[in-house]
């Protein structure tokens, strides 16, 4: 395989109806291979139940410049965390 | 020893070789991730081959698989010369394991239905390794022949090589007729039209031409082998035979 070969960022799904999460990335030419690799690469201790491979260069990213004028914001807005009502007691998963 | 002592043996050593061979590329592979697949593939098939030598050694009753793996000499193996045969170049390799998976996958179908439960139920655990291995060695197979020109002459002549080896995967000799007739194990002569079917389809694809079978290489079920086998030996039991009493 050729120095080239594209990088796909790896999400593994853990169980049914979770969210798939980051796991890191691996080499391939192509989709299948990509898909294959990551089995092989993050799912070889019982970790997955599904797997997305994404390619790299299709992630846009945020840059650390921009962290300022992104994230600062939220900062003082404490209003908009759910905390000023009364949970029920039976809600999970919130 | 028991017919079916020695037809599990014969399936044990067959995997048992191969998955020694493939542990060989182990930090070699020609990728990080192809490596990690490749050793994979092997930790399978040991895995397999330890089930089925524990269980060909509770038939001896004398033996422990450690015993079977590790103290036997080469003419007292029984697997196929084809999975002994060295591991050469990435596509050497990919065309052994290819040809070796869909002779397993069909196999182990049928194995799959014996009336031996112990045998059947290592059969369906194993089927489900054996499409992911196929998966994986097809595509390769595909992509190296419809590749670019090197590596499809590359490959062809890997083809070219190993394929008087396959032969054995279709002989049955009276060890296996009488575990046929008692319907524990496979009639292997009947696996060779959907093997071939299965090998042309993706050869096919794989833009390959299917050498045919003559001068087939034979006698791995008397424990013939090509001197490649006694290599692998020599390093695969050289710990247990210098320190017998050797524990993990």
């Amino acid at each position: 395989m050729n120095k080239q070969a594209t990088i796909w960022e790896v999400f593994i799904q853990s169980k049914n109806g979770l969210a798939h999460k980051h796991a890191g990335n691996v080499h391939a030419e192509d989709k299948e291979m990509a898909l294959q690799n990551a089995r092989d690469l993050y799912t070889r201790r019982n970790e997955g139940s599904c797997i997305w491979v994404v390619k790299s260069e299709h992630i846009v990213s945020s840059v650390p410049e921009d962290a300022e004028s992104f994230f600062d914001p939220a900062n003082d807005k404490v209003y908009r965390h759910p905390t000023f009502y009364k949970m029920p007691d039976g809600a999970k998963h919130i | 020893m028991q017919d079916l002592e020695k037809y599990i043996l014969r399936i044990a050593d067959s995997t048992l070789i191969i998955s020694h061979r493939l542990s060989e590329w182990c930090s070699k592979g020609p990728t990080l991730e192809e490596d990690i697949a490749l050793a994979n593939i092997s930790l399978d098939l040991l895995g397999r081959a330890n089930a089925l030598l524990e269980y060909s050694a509770k038939i001896n009753g004398n033996k422990t698989a450690n015993d079977l793996a590790f103290r036997r000499d080469d003419r007292e193996f029984y697997n196929f010369q084809l999975c002994e045969q060295e591991n050469g170049h990435f596509g050497d390799t990919i065309i052994r394991q290819f040809l070796y998976d869909c002779f397993s996958l069909l196999f182990f179908q049928e194995l799959s239905k014996s009336k031996d439960e112990t045998l059947s139920a290592i059969s369906i655990k194993s089927l489900k390794e054996i499409k992911y291995h196929l998966r994986h060695t097809h595509n390769w197979v595909i992509r190296l022949g419809d590749g670019t020109e090197t590596s499809n002459q590359k490959i062809q002549e890997s083809l070219n090589k190993i394929w008087k080896f396959t032969g054995e995967f279709f002989e049955t000799d009276d060890v296996d007729k009488k575990i046929i007739e008692n319907k524990i194990g496979v009639d292997n002569k009947k696996l060779k039209k959907d093997w071939d079917s299965l090998v042309d389809k993706v050869l096919t694809e794989a833009k390959l031409k299917k050498p045919e079978d003559k001068d087939m290489i034979t006698g791995s079920k008397e424990g013939i082998h090509t001197g490649l086998l006694e290599n692998i030996l020599s390093e695969m039991q050289c710990l247990p035979r210098a320190y017998p009493d050797a524990k993990w």
